[in-house]
């Protein structure tokens, strides 16, 4: 059941479910595509997110119902197949200094460390959306076997770079900032790519897998 | 072309460069943005342009070698210049040697300085807005920095006055439409929203500003799945308090969102201080546009207005 949402006097926001669902997702997306494709007079930005799509419009230009009028015609004729999802890669090390709660996600899975770090690596990351702090990039699919709830307090100070999962959500940080999800390694992949024409990595939807990386390795980076 | 040179003598906590803001991610850019966009065309320049937002905490500048002129427009601060006193909303020519003094005055919170020339500043996404968290853009402004303008123009011996329209003063009275997600609300708290004052509090910065007021605590504890949010969103957390995003929100986030505000009462919401009251007024979506229109069309007269003075 889709639902669209006024928001304020400029935008739209389209519901696709009230909870997490791989299909809610690809119609975000598909819809996404289709109106990038296909935008209305007036259309600012579209932000998808994991279940819903917001779609920003300038209020001199047009309104709710004709932007939600050109949003159905987009849904009704689903022309526009859905682009081939890119591959990136991103390096991560997993040493002790870089992975402070590996041993606690060992502990708590019941798994020894080693198995956590090869689930990690064995997930299949799909990027859902980007959000809190620029380059946040929001990766599903966390292995069952290592997924656990976000920690009761966050912790101040985690480096940006820090390799971070909650749930079936992992992470890569931009910045210094506080987390209550597990800090599991490091990556010298940078997200936030300072090359004007491409600002980040990865687009929403894309397909991340990670590659573990040693110590020398990440050195090589300069980032330590 | 000529250069001017300034060094910041004293620079509160949230003084930042900042200009119209950038697409997404957060947007950022100025809190009060049409008092931005007034104190940049009353220099013939782009309303968006970038310029000095300046807290509650002031600004002094030295002027250690040029000259140039600067726009003052935003909140009702106290300007002087080597220790004149000038009108809060003004302009005024500034040669080496001088000192321009600003601070809280009797009302407001932010306001802008904006000079006439280029204000050397870092571009992030092909934008200076500052985001405060990151410090990615034009940065925060610290004590002892030299900032530097280029190709500085002059705009004539006199002081001037920029008119103060009277919808750039504090807002108290704001529309809001419900929603996205006022369905996780009980009818009482939707009422309470609507018809009881709440208070601005001092948990106030450029990610967002928290009321006091009744509880607004949503029917059930829930965690909605992450969503795209925009400035103006009324977002509620589980004890029931309700925060305003603003300029520098966080782009995604899951508490519900019980209305929004719509965009033009916003720089004058942010004009308030702590303790100040506000009221919620909803209307449709198909009024908020109306309304948007209306008020759109007043603004950018004053614009053109303003604009036309500076040209002569």
């Amino acid at each position: 059941m889709i639902t669209f949402r006024p928001v304020a006097d400029h935008a739209v926001l389209v519901d696709f479910a009230d909870s997490l669902s791989d299909s809610a997702h690809r119609a975000v997306l598909q819809l996404d595509q289709a109106l990038a494709a296909q935008p209305f007079a007036g259309f600012t930005e579209s932000i998808p997110a994991f279940v819903n799509l917001l779609v920003d419009f300038d209020p001199f230009l047009t309104d709710h119902s004709a932007v939600e009028s050109h949003l159905r015609t987009l849904l009704d004729h689903p022309a526009f197949a859905t682009a081939q999802p890119a591959q990136r890669e991103v390096l991560v090390c997993y040493d002790d200094d870089f992975a402070p709660d590996l041993a606690a996600v060992a502990h708590q899975t019941g798994l020894s460390r080693e198995a956590v770090i090869e689930a990690h690596l064995g997930g299949d990351y799909a990027v859902f959306l980007y959000g809190f702090a620029p380059g946040y990039a929001y990766l599903g699919g966390v292995p069952k076997a290592i997924q656990l709830d976000r920690k009761p307090a966050a912790v101040r100070g985690v480096a940006a770079g820090s390799v971070i999962i909650a749930g079936p959500q992992c992470l890569v940080t931009t910045l210094t900032m506080p987390t209550g999800w597990w800090i599991i390694g490091r990556s010298p992949t940078r997200i936030l790519t300072s090359d004007p024409a491409r600002p980040f990595l990865f687009d929403v939807g894309d397909k991340v897998r990670f590659r573990r990386i040693s110590r020398a390795e990440f050195a090589a980076f300069g980032q330590v | 072309m000529a250069d001017a040179i300034f060094r910041t003598v004293f620079a509160g906590p949230h003084a930042s460069i900042q200009d119209g803001g950038r697409p997404g991610v957060p947007a950022s850019g100025a809190m009060d943005r049409k008092a931005l966009a007034l104190a940049n065309l009353a220099l013939g320049k782009d309303a968006g342009a970038a310029a000095i937002e300046i807290s509650m905490g002031g600004l002094v500048l030295d002027c250690l070698s040029g000259a140039t002129t600067l726009a003052i427009a935003g909140g009702g601060f106290i300007v002087e210049r080597d220790g004149t006193r000038l009108g809060s909303w003004s302009t005024l020519p500034i040669k080496a040697g001088q000192k321009l003094t600003i601070r809280p005055g009797p009302w407001g919170s932010w306001t802008y300085l904006a000079f006439a020339g280029n204000l050397t500043a870092k571009q992030w996404l092909g934008s200076a807005a500052t985001h405060a968290l990151s410090g990615f853009g034009g940065g925060k402004l610290t004590t002892g920095q030299e900032i530097a303008v280029t190709e500085t123009t002059q705009h004539g011996d006199a002081i001037g006055a920029i008119a103060c329209p009277v919808w750039a003063r504090p807002r108290q009275k704001l529309h809001v439409v419900l929603g996205p997600q006022d369905r996780f609300f009980s009818a009482e708290a939707i009422n309470a929203l609507l018809t009881e004052p709440f208070h601005v509090t001092s948990a106030y910065d450029r990610m967002g500003l928290r009321l006091r007021g009744p509880s607004l605590a949503p029917k059930a504890a829930l965690s909605i799945p992450s969503e795209a949010i925009l400035r103006g969103s009324v977002q509620v957390s589980g004890d029931g308090v309700p925060t305003v995003l603003l300029a520098d929100h966080q782009t995604t986030g899951g508490y519900p969102k019980i209305a929004a505000i719509l965009s033009d009462d916003l720089d004058g919401f942010v004009q308030l201080r702590t303790n100040d009251a506000v009221a919620f007024r909803a209307v449709t979506a198909a009024q908020a546009v109306q309304l948007a229109r209306t008020r759109a069309a007043a603004v950018a007269s004053v614009y053109a207005k303003t604009r036309d003075l500076a040209g002569r």
